[in-house]
């Protein structure tokens, strides 16, 4: 898109991450977890591991600890600080997960927590007056599942499959000091054969452009799922204080890569990917809630066949689009109408013309009839003027020989005597 | 180096500089944004050993990295005043562009994009420059071009962040960041066009008004001249960009460069040798002003805040302040508002469907309004025609009847005439039939005598 140009000399843009990290710590991280599996599979024991802190104590009991008839949902918040860095975690739990004789629906809990986060945020996002928003959804799932060493149960499988699509799942083995090496590998194995059975898509590590990153991902990968112990007590071995459980045949060290993967997945879920899951569970998740909430939406009064071409178009941009169209037809309308109006009104005016020609063309022919009349009238009596003057002439003379002839009579008849 | 575990430790990059600035918080026990939102539900329990996530802001860090950054400059200025030429220095490098003249009939707006790359940052810099700006001989719509452009670059993603299917983090941010206002180095004060134009910015950009081509004003006078400047900022009620001084490593910095505002720039991009270096500089014959001498001019402070320092936090502002004012107009004036949120729970499906039976009501009422508008003109042009047509008729009738009169009357002419030829007429058959009797009579004599005569 843009042209590539070469920074000669110092600009200093480079410091620009400074200010990115700068700017993060100021603000402060969160990171909601959840963690879900049956009672007894030491979830609490782990969460207290991974996060060196005792999240659930005496004094916050853990969710097994906690006696529950029904599935519920909880959480707990804590905040924690580490080399100036604040995060505030919250801890997910699901206690009576899979505890009940009948346990159809039981996830339905978990899915309808993880939605109303995803409204929150929704509604949160959508308001005309936004603030910074709190991000309270759900970033990531541990699911532990019970070390039976043969496969996954089919209550794992439900679950998984209603929820993949909403949360990143990352599944456990828990309790994983019950199994020798050799039987962990075989489980692992039967678990990811199943998960790619059902088609369930667990929490995938990135790969990038960087060799290292994509090295340990792949490392990461061939592990799963990860077969976790977790414990509360600091036990002595070897001079070293380390996390363990004492058994009377040694003791399972959490932190060692050898015993367990516990350290593979505090590290990839801490200290590597923690910022990644919250990506994805922005980028993928959320869109995929928010898509499928906003078309319903506006596909309410609009018929199906045109639903599928608005989903890329924001509804109010569809709303702009109506409008536009509306405008555009009232405009034809109006010059349809206008067309028709003129049309008429030439029409009309045109009738109005003719017949005003034709009066006037009348009223001229009467005109000139009269004018006829007129001029024949006038030059009758001329002729009879005429007539009349030269008759009376005619008298005249008449008279006047008449006169003249009875004059000459006389005179004759004057003369005849002599 | 490799810890026990396996893996490698954290990314290292500049980790003394990172220690510092931890340290520095740190010790001021900084509450976070976080902390504070997180209020009572939370509580602090302590750690018994490292866990690891002060890697976060690593994390983020490679992952911004990674996806590289973009910037978008504004470049705000009368043309001539080195706003190519000051972009070229600041970045290093050669932007596109002639040089333009000054016959442009309105401010249109030029944008370009590069791709950078200093170390292992990657930027996506666009640099937008406003052609014409100041050279029309009326100059009241001049911010307009440049309102609208920004506007739409806001509306550009509000639309994206609307849309049902999105992609936010693939979005290319056009977004302007940062506006440098360049002030011509009159010496005295601001232009009225400046106020008035930075008037109509400062609520839609971050606005950093710099003076150009500062080589031409004295020291002495640069002084007064920035103090004009910024007091008639203030009287005018302008909000221009302050560097940011709530965190506290770069409080000290900011606050001081704050002061020095409106920064005097210059901008060269040839070299002159001094000493046995060579330096960006303006050479004259009195003497050579060097870009990056800060007793020269106040470019390596532009520099400093606002790549070096502030960029992100310029980025920050444009989104969180000016887009969301936008927005926020936007949405309201389409009629969207917030419920009360004590009432009930702000639905946006309830929202968005009221807002278009509203809307599609509005509608079908305009079209009513304007069937009902044509029907009116009908019948008022019906009347009108009708009325015409009376006329007509009447003035026909008018002329009818004249003529009828006057047919009338040249007919009573005729018959008098008529009268008179008869009478006429009578009188000559009276008088001829005297006339023949007579002449009978008097015919004989003559014949006699003419017979007499004869003999």
């Amino acid at each position: 898109m843009g042209q590539q140009k070469n920074v000669e000399g110092y600009v200093g843009f480079a410091n620009l991450p400074n200010q990115v990290y700068r700017k993060s710590v100021k603000r402060g991280f969160e990171f909601t977890l959840m963690v879900v599996g049956e009672s007894g599979l030491g979830k609490s024991t782990l969460i207290n591991s991974l996060f060196l802190t005792d999240l659930y104590s005496s004094e916050y009991p853990g969710p097994s600890h906690r006696i529950k008839k029904t599935v519920q949902v909880e959480q707990s918040k804590v905040l924690i600080k580490e080399g100036g860095v604040q995060l505030l975690l919250t801890i997910v739990d699901t206690p009576g997960f899979g505890d009940a004789v009948d346990n159809s629906n039981c996830w339905q809990q978990v899915i309808d927590y993880i939605d109303s986060k995803f409204e929150d945020y929704l509604n949160a996002e959508s308001r005309v007056n936004r603030r910074q928003m709190p991000d309270n959804r759900v970033h990531g799932c541990l699911y532990f599942i019970a070390p039976s060493g043969h496969g996954l149960k089919p209550l794992d499988i439900e679950f998984m499959k209603r929820l993949h699509e909403k949360v990143n799942i990352i599944p456990l083995i828990a309790k994983a000091d019950t199994m020798t090496p050799e039987e962990c590998q075989q489980f692992k194995k039967q678990i990811i054969k199943e998960i790619q059975e059902h088609k369930i898509r667990i929490y995938e590590f990135p790969e990038t452009d960087d060799e290292e990153e994509t090295r340990i991902a792949r490392k990461i990968k061939d592990c799963l799922p990860l077969a976790v112990v977790g414990s509360n007590t600091i036990i002595e071995v070897n001079g070293k204080r380390v996390r363990g459980r004492q058994y009377p045949w040694g003791v399972a060290e959490v932190e060692n890569g050898e015993h367990c993967d516990f350290t593979i997945l505090r590290n990839m879920l801490i200290r590597t990917h923690m910022h990644d899951l919250k990506d994805v569970t922005n980028n993928v998740h959320y869109e995929n809630y928010r898509s499928k909430n906003l078309a319903a939406v506006s596909c309410n009064g609009v018929d199906n066949n045109r639903s599928k071409g608005q989903l890329t178009k924001s509804p109010l941009d569809q709303m702009e689009e109506e409008r536009r169209e509306h405008v555009a037809k009232m405009m034809k309308m109006e010059q349809e109408m206008e067309q028709v109006f003129e049309m008429k009104v030439k029409e009309k005016l045109q009738k109005l013309k003719d017949s005003e020609m034709e009066l006037q063309r009348r009223h001229e022919q009467m005109k000139k009839n009269l004018e006829a009349l007129h001029k024949e009238l006038e030059e009758k009596r001329r002729q009879q003027e005429e007539e009349k003057a030269s008759w009376e002439a005619q008298q005249r003379i008449l008279e006047q020989q008449k006169l003249e002839a009875s004059r000459t009579l006389e005179k004759n008849k004057k003369k005849k005597i002599f | 180096m490799m810890s026990p575990s396996g893996f490698p430790p954290p990314p290292v990059k500049s980790q003394q500089q990172r220690i510092l600035v931890l340290q520095l918080i740190a010790s001021v026990m900084a509450s976070t944004e976080i902390a504070r939102q997180a209020g009572e539900g939370a509580r602090a329990v302590p750690l018994s050993g490292h866990v690891g996530f002060d890697s976060m802001p690593d994390q983020l860090v490679n992952r911004s990295v990674n996806h590289g950054f973009c910037f978008n400059i504004l470049c705000v200025g009368e043309t001539g005043l080195g706003k190519s030429t000051l972009m070229d220095t600041l970045f290093n490098t050669k932007f596109e562009g002639e040089p333009t003249q000054h016959n442009q009939p309105g401010v249109t707006l030029k944008s370009n994009t590069y791709e950078l790359q200093e170390s292992n940052v990657r930027l996506k810099l666009t640099i937008v420059n406003t052609v014409g700006f100041g050279d029309q001989i009326n100059k009241e719509e001049s911010y307009k071009s440049i309102v609208e452009f920004i506007d739409a670059q806001f509306e550009a993603y509000l639309q994206e962040e609307l849309k049902i299917k999105r992609t936010l983090h693939s979005y290319h941010d056009t977004r302007i960041h940062a506006c440098l206002y360049f002030i011509a180095p009159t010496g005295h004060s601001l232009k009225s066009l400046d106020l008035v134009t930075m008037k109509k910015l400062d609520s839609k950009v971050n606005i950093i008004p710099i003076i150009a081509k500062s080589d031409a004003i004295s020291k002495s006078e640069l002084t007064k001249f920035k103090i004009k400047i910024t007091s008639e900022l203030v009287s005018n009620g302008v909000q221009i960009y302050q560097f940011p001084t709530d965190d506290e490593s770069v409080a000290e910095i900011n606050s001081t460069m704050n002061s020095h505002l409106p920064f005097a720039v210059i901008g060269s991009t040839e070299e002159v040798k001094i000493g046995n270096k060579m330096v960006k500089a303006r050479q004259y014959p009195w003497g050579t002003v060097q870009v990056e001498n800060e007793n020269h001019c106040d470019f390596v402070k532009l520099r400093e805040m606002l790549i070096r320092v502030n960029m992100e936090d310029l980025r920050e502002q444009t989104h969180t302040r000016h887009y969301e004012l936008y927005r926020r107009c936007k949405l309201e004036e389409m009629g969207f508002k917030d419920t009360d949120p004590d009432s009930k729970p702000f639905s946006l499906q309830e929202t968005y469907e009221a807002k278009r039976n509203e809307f599609m009501g509005e509608l079908q009422k305009k079209e009513e309004e304007m069937r009902q508008m044509f029907v009116q003109r009908v019948k008022e042009k019906e009347a009108e025609l009708k009325e015409a047509e009376k006329e007509l008729h009447e003035k026909f009738d008018r002329l009818k009847k004249l003529h009828q009169d006057e047919k009338k009357k040249l007919e009573e002419k005729k018959k008098s005439l008529d009268d008179e030829l008869n009478t006429f007429k009578q009188k000559k058959t009276a008088a001829e039939l005297l006339q023949n009797q007579a002449q009978q009579a008097g015919g004989s004599t003559t014949l006699k005598r003419d017979k007499e005569r004869k003999n």
